[in-house]
Parts: structure tokens; sequence; C-alpha cells
């Protein structure tokens, strides 16, 4: 029972992975991030389900809550990002090349 | 020690705290607006002012006390603690320290007042008494020392003073070399120094390292650690005082203002090393090997110091020459064991040495800088005080009979004479009439005759009183000084003498009226004779001569600059030339390049990875956390 819900767990965090990876666009990558940030929440709460305790709706509920805030300066990167050099291709920013 | 003070340490402090007061005003204010110069005129003076008054009290103090008991100390408070051994930044006053007390702050004083006169109008006003009482404070250190490693700190106190205001006029690359040559060749005698210290530490210092322990131990030295301790130490009073083979930079150092010359060059540094050896009286006293070593060595250097000084045309040059061998008379004399009268020659020659330091300044003052001799001349109706203050000075440093330097420079011949070293005796007595000589020919040559240059003679002047206030002041001492320690013979009772002896651990020799009658009339003889034949030859004026043959080898200091050039300074500098060349690529750098090579091939391999994509990196992450889940999982299964 548990096994299924950590197995989706894991395959959505994959599925972020292989966006972050291999997509180009800048906004793709953030929302990728969203999905591993997702994963993860439904690997607490499945286990807090388990455990019957509520220490992961808690730690759920604090991930959301910093997600919301790291997507608003998020989206301020990527307006500023593009103003910067007109796309939103990251391949196009690298200047710490060494 | 139960004759404890609380203001010893006051003494040296003063000028010190006026020097770091002076010196901080200075620094943050010579750039922009210069504080006026009487403001640190009178904050240069309360330092010296104050110790004075302070010598007299300690002066004053001990003189109340019991013959034998006259020691008062004070420990401000504990410098080195380690293991056993505690050293303590202790100060002692006893008649030896309060003699050299008296005089280093009186004549301090007195020439802290001239400096305000000559040295006015100077950009570096502040910077000058920030040094010169730094100076006067280190000098104190040495002196009130209760112990070699206190003394130490005030010997390269005053060591640091001396380099730097003899490069003090630092605009002139020549001033800048004869302080470096001041400080190196100090250096080496302070080596010496360093290693004497160390030997007689080891020897017997473990029990307390300072005079009154160090001189009840003194007895369990063997012979060969003491003779080398003595020997070691005055290792480090030849290259202090300006004795044979480190008397070269004291010449030199007249670059400095003039001021500086008569407290430091002549007054009162030069004379620590005497004072050293009076101090380790208890030393030298067990070992007379080493006293014969310190009393021919000086003797010579009297000599030969005379010798240049007859051949010299700077007026300064010719004064420190006769610097260099009036200290070698006072090594002549702590050498054959007879302290008090080296110390009151120390003494005698402060005041008339200084004198004449302080008379060569108003005239070089007056004439604008010219220091040459054979420039000057005539002067006697145009400065009326400093030519009678200089006869006096003259007259004192030439051994004059009634005047300070005859009696303290007899008694060190007479003693010498006493303790069995004729050679001694007649070496110093020759160098009594050539110091006559080379004494009269400069006073000649300067105040009497014609004037040589027309111009500096119409506008030579006499200098403010500021300046001449302290010639009459030290020339009434000079004068004076001698009849503080008459001798038998002249109805005196040797009080300095009597005063010093529970400091001093020295043995009289076999004296006799005779013999003293015999080396007072040598010594009378021997200035008359200086004197008449200076007078018949520069009396009158006299024209620059060519010299030649030995007179053109003595003028140019019979090379010895040259060769300890040749011997020393080049070879050892080529040395240093050559090892950078040639062993230091494969050494020191060796390993330094190695590194930068190691550094930059490792930084290489990690650029490899630096590409600069986000995405990358992202698979660096993924790829490291799964790496490390996997070990952790591993791990703790």
């Amino acid at each position: 029972m548990i096994g299924d819900y950590l197995v989706l767990s894991v395959v959505l965090f994959c599925i972020g992975i292989l966006g972050v990876v291999s997509r180009r666009n800048v906004f793709t990558i953030f929302m990728s991030i969203e999905l591993m940030l997702n994963a993860a929440n439904l690997a607490f709460l499945a286990f807090s389900r388990l455990h019957e305790t509520m220490d992961g709706h808690v730690l759920a509920m604090m991930v959301m809550a910093v997600a919301a805030a790291e997507a608003a300066l998020a989206l301020a990167v990527v307006i500023l990002l593009h103003k910067h050099k007109g796309n939103l291709d990251s391949n196009a920013f690298s200047l710490l090349k060494g | 020690m139960e004759n404890s003070v609380s203001y010893l340490v006051l003494i040296p402090l003063m000028p010190l705290a006026g020097a770091v007061v002076i010196g901080l005003l200075h620094m943050f204010t010579c750039r922009g607006s210069a504080l006026p110069e009487k403001f640190y005129s009178f904050l240069a003076l309360v330092g010296p002012v104050m110790s004075t008054l302070l010598a007299f009290k300690v002066f004053f103090h001990l003189s109340s006390m019991d013959g034998q008991a006259r020691v008062v100390t004070q420990k401000a408070f504990t410098w080195i603690s380690v293991g056993e051994l505690d050293v303590s930044m202790g100060f002692l006053a006893d008649p030896l320290s309060v003699l050299m007390l008296l005089f280093v702050t009186f004549i301090g004083t007195l020439i802290h007042v001239y400096s305000i006169g000559y040295m006015a109008d100077d950009e570096n006003y502040g910077k000058f008494f920030a040094y010169l009482n730094l100076f006067l404070g280190s000098m104190l250190i040495l002196v009130l020392g209760d112990g070699p490693l206190v003394m130490f700190v005030g010997w390269e106190g005053v060591g640091l003073c001396s380099y730097l205001l003899i490069s003090f006029y630092s605009k002139d690359r020549a001033n800048v070399l004869a302080g470096n040559k001041a400080f190196i060749v100090n250096r080496i005698g302070d080596m010496g120094f360093i290693l004497g210290l160390s030997l007689l530490f080891w020897a017997i210092g473990t029990d307390g390292f300072d005079y009154l322990s160090l001189r009840d131990n003194a007895q369990s030295l063997t012979p060969a650690v003491g003779l080398a301790v003595c020997l070691l130490l005055f290792v480090g009073a030849t290259g202090k005082s300006a004795q044979i083979p480190l008397y070269v930079w004291l010449p030199d150092a007249m670059a400095g203002p003039t001021p500086v010359s008569a407290l430091i060059h002549a007054a009162t540094m030069v004379t620590a090393g005497v004072y050293m050896v009076a101090r380790f009286s208890f030393l030298y006293v067990q070992f007379p090997a080493a006293g014969t070593v310190v009393a021919w060595v000086g003797i010579l250097t009297a000599l030969l110091a005379a010798i240049f000084g007859m051949f010299q045309k700077d007026i300064k040059k010719i004064l420190a020459y006769s610097t260099v061998s009036q200290l070698g008379y006072m090594f002549a004399g702590v050498g054959v064991a007879a302290y008090s009268a080296g110390i009151f020659h120390v003494f005698t020659h402060a005041f008339f040495k200084a004198l004449l330091f302080l008379g060569a300044g108003s005239v070089i003052y007056a004439l604008h800088h010219q220091q040459d001799i054979w420039k000057m001349g005539g002067l006697k109706t145009k400065m009326p005080i400093t030519y009678w203050t200089m006869l006096i000075g003259c007259l004192a440093l030439a051994g004059c009979p009634l005047l300070s330097g005859f009696f303290s420079k007899d008694e060190i011949l007479y003693m010498a004479l006493a303790t069995g070293h004729p050679g001694i005796w007649l070496v110093g007595v020759i160098v009594a009439a050539m110091t006559a000589y080379y004494t009269f020919r400069m006073f000649f040559l300067v105040f009497h005759g014609q004037a040589r240059d027309e111009e500096a003679f119409a506008h030579a002047h006499e200098p403010p009183k500021v300046m001449t206030v302290p010639l009459i002041v030290l020339a009434i001492g000079a004068a004076l000084a001698g009849y503080l320690n008459l001798p038998g013979i002249f109805g005196g009772d040797m009080e300095v003498s009597h005063w010093l002896s529970p400091s001093l651990v020295e043995h009289h020799g076999e004296g006799s009226h005779g013999l003293e009658l015999l080396a007072v009339a040598a010594s009378i003889v021997a200035f008359a004779i200086g004197i008449v034949i200076a007078y018949r030859k520069y009396g009158h004026g006299a024209e620059e001569p060519e010299y030649r043959g030995f007179a053109s080898f003595a003028s140019n200091l019979f090379y010895v600059d040259q060769l300890y050039h040749k011997l020393l300074v080049r070879p050892y500098k080529g040395l240093g030339v050559s090892i950078r060349r040639r062993l230091d690529p494969y050494g020191a750098d060796l390993h330094v390049k190695l590194l930068v090579v190691l550094y930059r091939s490792l930084g290489r391999i990690f650029t490899f990875f630096q590409v600069g994509y986000v995405r990358v990196y992202a698979i660096y992450m993924v790829i490291g956390l799964s790496l490390m889940s996997l070990f952790l999982s591993q791990t703790l299964n």
C-alpha cells in the first residue's frame, strides 16, 4: 500500500530531474523543480499516514510555504534573465565557465 | 630588598611618555597645520626636567643612608616568567647608577634646552624632540636597570635612537648611510653582548639574573667561562663605545644634528660601554687578563683616534675622534681595575664634551652650516660667549691643570702606573700631548687669526640665549666637576671614588706619593708641549696645508674604512648575491615553484568540470547526492 505512493513519488521526482537536466528553457526547469518538491511532499504524507503522526503534514505545509516564496523570487529572476538576454535558453547564461 | 621605593620607575617613564605624546601629536599634525614650536618645546622639557628632579631626589635619599647600604630598588612588574626563572622589570639605584643618572638627566635637560634654539624652524621639529625624549628614556632604563636584561632593553633603545637621529636629515643619502653604518656596526657589537649574556646566564644566571645575585654567585665561575664572558661583553662595549675595531661608525655619526652629537655621541650613549664594564666590575676583577685586554684596546684606540684627530678638517669630526680617544682613556681606566677613575672620567667628559659639541654647534649655526675649520677663523670677537666657553671646554679636554679633564685623566694615568701598567701610562701621556695639540689646533683655527671666509664671517653672530645659557652652565660644570674628586696631593679626599665604592669591586694597586707626583708632572708637561706646538703652528693664522706622506695617510684615516669595505662588506655582500644567484633557485625558490606547478595543474583538472551550464551542475548534484545516499545506505545497513 505505502509502496505504491512511494513509487509514484520516485517517478515524479525522476521526471522532475529529467526535466531539469534535459530542458533548456529556464521556465521549464523551474516547473520541473516544483515537480520534485511535490514528489517529496507526497513521500512525506505517505510516511505520515504510515506512522500515524502529524509530523509529515507539518513538513509538507512548510515545503509548500517555502515553494511559494521561492516561486515569487524565481519568477522575478526569470523576468530579469529575459530582460538581460532576450531569451530564456539556460545555455545562454554560461559566464561561470572555468 | 627592603629599600624599595615607588618613584624609580618614573625616572625613565617621564621622557618615554613625552616621546609617545610628542610623537603622536607630530604624526597627526605634520601633514596639516603644524602645531606651534613653543608647544612642542614645552612638552619636550617636561620629561627631562621631571627626571632630573627625581634623580636629585634619589641622590638625596641615598646620601641620607648608611655608606654600604646605599641601594634602593623597585620592581615594576614581572617581565619574563619561565619555569623557575622570574625576570622582573626592576630598577636599581646604587651610587654608580645615581652618578650616571645625575649627569645624564642634567646634561640631557640642558641639551634639550639648547635644541630648542638649534632646531628652530626645522620642519620635523616635533619628530626631533620625540626621538630625543625616547633616547633619554632608553638611556635611563640602561642606567637604572637592575640586571643585564633590563640594561639590554635600554642598550638597544639608545642604539635605535642613535640610528634614528643620525639619519634625521634623511633627505641626504649620505646621512641615511651613516645611520645604517652606525646601526649595523652596533649590531656586530650587540651580538657579542648577547653571546656574553647567554654564557653568563648559562653559567651562573639560573639563581637570579640581576646584578646583586650575579655578584653573589660570581665566585663559582670557571676561569675559561669567566674570561669568555668578560671578553664577549667587551665586544658589546667596543660597538657601543666606539673602540677598536668597531670605532668606525662614530665619526660618521656626526651626520646627525649637533645637539644629538653632543648628547648621544659624546656625553651619554657612547659611555654606556664603560658603565657596563664598571657594572660588571665583580667579573672583571676576577679575571685580570680580560681587564688587561680592555685596557690595551682602550689606550690603543685613544692613540689611533688622536692620530686621526690631528689631521681632520671637519670641526665635528675632530670632536668625534677626540670622543673616541677619551673613551679609550676610560676603558684604559676600567681595564686596569680603576673603575671609579674610569667612571669619573665619564662624568667629567660628559660636561666638557657636551660643552664642546654645543659650542661647535653654535659656530656651525652662526656660519650657516659651515663645518670646515679651514674656512673659519677670527670668530673670537664675533662670538665672545661661545669663545670663552669653548676655551674652557678645550682646556678641560686638553687636560689643563685645575680643570676637570686634568683631574680625571690624571687619575686614570696614575692608576695605570700604580697597578703596574707602565706601557699604558706611557701611551696615555703621549696621547695627552696629542690631545692638547689637536684640540688647540681646532680652537686657534676657529677663533683666532684672520677670517678665511669673509662673507660668512660678516654674517656670523652670537646665537640666541636659549643656546648660550646651556653653554655657560656646562662651562661651569666643565671647569669645576673635577673638584668633586680631588686626589690626596691636591688636598682632596676622592669623594666621588668613596661615593662609588659600594657599587664597585676594585683594587687600588701599589700607589705611592712619588708615583702620583710623577704622573701629575708628566701630564702637565704633555699638556704644555701639545699646546705650545699648536700655538706656534696655528696661533697666528695658517693656510690649509697639503698633506703628504704619513699625514696624508692619517688624514685618510689609514684607509680603515676602505679596508673594512674590501675585507668584510664586499665579501659578505658577494656571498649574499651568490647565494641569491646560485643556491636560492635550487633551494627556497624551488619549493615555492613546485607548489605553484602543483596547484596550477590541479586547477586545470577542475576547470574541466566547470562548463558554465546550470543543467550540467544539476547533473553533478544528482550524481553526488545519489552516490552519497548509496554510501549512507551501505554503511547504515
